[in-house]
């Protein structure tokens, strides 16, 4: 009797993709883009020659332009896309709350403010500074959240979280505000900074957040079943033997690991830790596991292909990736969440 | 265990009733309401008595509705600090109710329209007026108007084409908002230097050179938005127990949101079109209101005096801080608003764990 009936119900439940295929699916348009990514750019070089020359490097310059612009900027790009990707996840499993994005940290603006004082206060200027200042802002920042938010507390609700992450962006972007203002060096530094951009980025930057990258992926894809338990409520979650307090601080590090690593490589970029683990639960289905995994390979698809167009939409000159992504994302996103009915957290 | 008033609890009501008519209504709420309204009345009267041209409170009232025997007195009361007092008080009442009405119909308190881009859409139409076309403070005013409701009727077109849903019209606006917000900094990265801080000028929201033709038009605006938003509070409110329940009581569920979602998005655009997008109040107003009157969803008129206060004595602060310079509104809501919700959380965590 109960083997019909289960069947039934199996029918009943609309199917989707299963998460392997979606994965092969996902990782072929990473190659693909990733392909795309070596091959496309301001200087003109064949496919062939492309493919040449990147196993076998002659010195000439096609071969630099490849081994020491496209090749560290492809590898970037990817990671700070998937980082981007796996932590939006990751802050939507954490706050239930399916509008929750990395920025909610208040990452992104911890960083700003990082960045806009570094230029105003201490007067320097350059990437480099502006990396290890961004990182150290936006860890600063993730620890006022966390302890405002009292996520090391059992009785820490997500709205609770959500709020405090709002609340502390809002007061930090003001005083970003504040400075730009009346600065106008600083304004101009952080226009720019602030859009988002991969160009000029290349190992040197990839060797410093890589280690940060690679912990909180692991941290955040090892936390997938925890967080399964957590989707069930916080009850039902503590009955199933997951310690609420500690779950809660492993993913706020992960995130802040991630999305504080990607925003000091290449500025804050908007969207893409907030559609596309949307879009990655609308095919796979609510399991945290699958919805890992692939907001982490289509994460670092998407800001590709955007960093690709950011090169050929008006080349010689370059838009920033950050404008490209979500340009491009926001029609994709859009057509995805008004077609289907939107997978509730 | 310490009892303490959660915001999810019911609120206690109380009831007043005059022969065979009564009135039944949440106590906190009321008390919380008298309490805005009374702050609202002190800053007021600060404002217009605060200011480089000293002059004692009584002076003040009377130069207020121009009367008096000094005329300066009544030029700065009357004519530059009154419009702007009123300004502030009605533009943070027109984003309190704003907020409150799409922090109900989504049910979300991150559902506020600087988050799901009707804000970005009137900063985008006044940016294109700015660095486009180099246009005055007037015509930036109504590019403004113009960008925020055309982006309302493309994430409703989007959103609406097959039924209104709280959570479809969030995330579309979300989408949308992210193209115009790229859109933005794509004209700020590509302006000039000049023109692009007066941009961002702009987009810190300021009540700077308010005067009185201004600060009416939006008076008889927002009270004209006001209606509707009344209106409309009530069922608004009860669509928190579910759709289902709601048609089944006979409430025009679809009808009530749309109606909703207009009057909000009317609300926004018409308050940045004339100080420019003032952050954090539309999404803040209405979480502070809920926790003062401890109620379970934030309620309109609440939310409108919170709007309100918010906006006035971050612009005391702002005139007033660093005097003579005047810093943008926006900064300082975001900066006193931020710093209050921080307060409130962490009032709340204390009580949780004493």
């Amino acid at each position: 009797m109960a083997e019909p009936a289960a069947a039934e119900l199996r029918r009943s439940v609309p199917r989707l993709a299963p998460g392997p295929v979606l994965l092969m699916l996902g990782l072929t348009t990473l190659v693909v883009t990733a392909g795309l990514s070596l091959f496309l750019g301001s200087n003109a070089i064949g496919a062939q020659e492309t493919w040449r020359l990147l196993w076998h490097p002659d010195g000439s310059v096609a071969s630099g332009v490849i081994h020491d612009q496209r090749v560290p900027r492809t590898v970037l790009t990817g990671a700070v896309g998937a980082a981007l990707g796996l932590a939006g996840a990751l802050m939507q499993a954490l706050t239930r709350n399916p509008l929750a994005e990395p920025g909610l940290l208040g990452i992104n603006a911890g960083a700003s403010l990082a960045v806009v004082l570094a230029v105003a206060v201490a007067g320097v200027s350059g990437l480099w500074f502006y990396l290890w200042f961004a990182f150290l802002g936006a860890a600063v920042t993730a620890v006022a959240v966390y302890l405002l938010a009292g996520v090391g507390h059992a009785s820490a609700t997500p709205v609770r979280l959500a709020l405090a992450g709002v609340a502390v962006t809002a007061a930090l972007t003001a005083l970003v505000q504040a400075v730009i203002l009346t600065d106008q060096v600083a304004f101009n530094e952080f226009r720019f900074w602030v859009v988002g951009s991969t160009e000029g980025r290349g190992w040197d930057v990839l060797q410093v957040v890589g280690p940060f990258l690679l912990a909180g992926a692991a941290l955040a894809l090892l936390l997938g079943p925890a967080l399964n338990a957590l989707a069930l409520g916080d009850d039902t979650a503590q009955a199933l033997g997951v310690r609420l307090a500690r779950v809660r601080t492993a993913s706020m590090l992960a995130a802040t690991l991630l999305c504080g690593a990607a925003t000091a490589a290449v500025g804050p970029i908007a969207f893409v830790g907030l559609a596309v683990p949307l879009a990655a639960r609308g095919m796979v289905g609510p399991d945290q596991r699958w919805i890992g995994v692939l907001s982490l390979v289509l994460g670092a698809a998407w800001l590709m292909v955007a960093d690709v167009l950011s090169r050929i939409v008006i080349a010689p000159q370059e838009v920033q990736v950050g404008v490209v992504a979500a340009l491009l994302g926001a029609p994709v996103f859009v057509a995805i969440v008004s077609r289907r009915r939107v997978v509730a957290l | 265990m310490t009892q303490h008033a959660s915001p999810d609890a019911a609120p206690r009501h109380r009831t007043v009733a005059f022969s065979g008519l009564s009135l039944r209504y949440p106590a906190r709420a009321a008390r919380s309401g008298l309490l805005l309204l009374l702050a609202i009345a002190v800053t007021t009267v600060a404002g217009l008595l605060i200011g480089d041209y000293d002059i004692t409170v009584g002076e003040t009232l009377q130069a207020a509705v121009a009367r008096g025997d000094d005329p300066l007195a009544i030029y700065f009361v009357h004519d530059v600090r009154a419009p702007r007092v009123l300004t502030a008080l009605v533009v943070g009442a027109a984003l309190g109710m704003a907020g409150s009405l799409f922090q109900n119909i989504t049910g979300n308190p991150l559902g506020s329209p600087d988050i799901i881009g009707f804000t970005t859409g009137a900063a985008t139409g006044a940016l294109v007026q700015i660095i486009v076309v180099g246009a005055s403070t007037h015509a930036v005013g109504i590019g403004a108007l113009v960008g925020g409701f055309l982006t309302a009727a493309v994430v409703l077109g989007l959103a609406c084409s097959s039924g209104l849903d709280g959570g479809r019209l969030v995330l579309v606006g979300i989408g949308v908002g992210a193209a115009l917000g790229a859109l933005n900094s794509l004209l700020i990265v590509r302006a000039s230097l000049v023109t692009a801080q007066t941009a961002a000028q702009w987009l810190a929201g300021s009540l700077n050179a308010v005067l009185w033709p201004r600060a009416s038009l939006v008076m008889i605006a927002v009270a004209v938005l006001t209606v509707p938003a009344l209106l409309l509070s009530r069922p608004l409110g009860m669509l928190a127990l579910g759709d289902d329940s709601c048609a089944a009581v006979g409430i025009p569920v679809r009808r009530i949101r749309l109606g909703a979602v207009l009057t909000g998005v009317a609300l926004v655009s018409v308050a940045t079109a004339a100080t420019g997008p003032i952050a954090f109040v539309a999404l803040a107003a209405p979480q502070l209101a809920r926790r003062l009157a401890a109620v379970p969803t934030p309620g309109l008129v609440g939310s409108a005096l919170m709007g309100a206060l918010l906006v006035q004595v971050s612009d005391l602060v702002a005139q007033r801080l660093f005097a003579p310079t005047e810093l943008a509104v926006g900064v300082v809501t975001g900066a006193v608003g931020g710093l209050y919700l921080v307060a409130l959380l962490a009032g709340e965590w204390r009580r949780n764990h004493a």
